[in-house]
């Protein structure tokens, strides 16, 4: 089975990064592009049966930083 | 007093701050990041700047699930010491040891300069050998160095006294230009700038030199 996970930076946390994807685009032309934010998505190969609550340890203990990210897992 | 000091795949700034415990006196023994125990009687563990695990995932993240950093949150959790500095402090957000977290830079630019910081507290076996609201000149070489805080932690930091330095030109964005901060007990220091790279004139500041020899008589005594 496999595992999606959407890694985010929380509202309102500064995002630098989309910030500069934001202006990139703007300078390409394309105008009135709101606000940009910018992730990361992790794809999991897991051994069949993994329980999504395994895949929550994993985003608590490593593969989110929650003092400033949030997640969102998808089970496929 | 005896210091260790973490090398982690991508540490570059260990041998440093090796030597910067040396220098003062201090006893230092070097440990690998697969190493699950520290030496014995350590008084304090200096987790050094780079880009360990290549700054993978997040910087920090992996180093502070490393073997050796399960022997850190324990040796701070009896009420040891630890100063990490640079990649060490994004270890320290990664572990909780310290509060915040760290981010890539407001101009996304590698900043690589000496700054000048302002000591906001001086009462820490860290910051002792300075004075309160002293200016230091100490270089800072980071890439993802924004501290950041939401309104209310930042309340709290500043209220309890967990500032340890700010930048009186911040550089990177930080959230209070905060350039480096306490754990609740005042024993672990995270901090962006390098103490250990201004450590006799010859670096162009020996203002780091003050913190280290504070820790040295400081815990030596303890």
């Amino acid at each position: 089975m496999k595992a999606r996970v959407h890694v985010m930076l929380k509202e309102g946390v500064l995002d630098p990064q989309g910030e500069a994807v934001r202006h990139a685009l703007g300078a390409l032309g394309f105008d009135g592009v709101g606000n940009v934010r910018q992730g990361k998505v992790i794809d999991l190969d897991l051994p069949e049966g993994t329980t999504e609550e395994t895949v929550t340890q994993m985003c608590e203990q490593l593969l989110a930083n929650t003092v400033i990210e949030k997640y969102e897992i998808e089970l496929v | 007093m005896r210091a260790a000091v973490i090398t982690f795949p991508g540490s570059n700034c260990d041998r440093d701050l090796a030597v910067a415990f040396e220098s003062v006196g201090a006893e230092v023994t070097r440990v690998w990041h697969k190493d699950a125990e520290l030496p014995e009687n350590v008084d304090i563990i200096g987790i050094p700047g780079g880009f360990s695990f290549g700054d993978y995932l997040r910087c920090g993240a992996i180093a502070a699930n490393s073997p050796v950093c399960r022997a850190v949150i324990d040796h701070a959790n009896r009420g040891g010491y630890v100063l990490g500095v640079c990649n060490g402090f994004q270890v320290l957000t990664e572990t909780r040891l310290v509060p915040g977290a760290l981010i890539r830079n407001k101009n996304l630019k590698f900043v690589c300069k000496p700054v000048t910081l302002k000591v906001e507290n001086n009462e820490t076996a860290f910051t002792r050998g300075y004075a309160k609201g002293q200016e230091i000149v100490v270089p800072v070489a980071h890439h993802d160095g924004n501290f950041r805080a939401d309104d209310e932690l930042l309340a709290r930091l500043q209220g309890e006294g967990q500032i340890a330095f700010t930048y009186t030109d911040n550089p990177n964005g930080a959230a209070g230009d905060i350039a480096g901060v306490f754990s609740e007990n005042r024993r672990v220091l995270g901090m962006m700038p390098h103490p250990e790279r201004a450590m006799e004139p010859l670096h162009g500041s020996a203002d780091g030199q003050a913190l280290f020899r504070a820790l040295v008589e400081g815990l030596v005594a303890a």
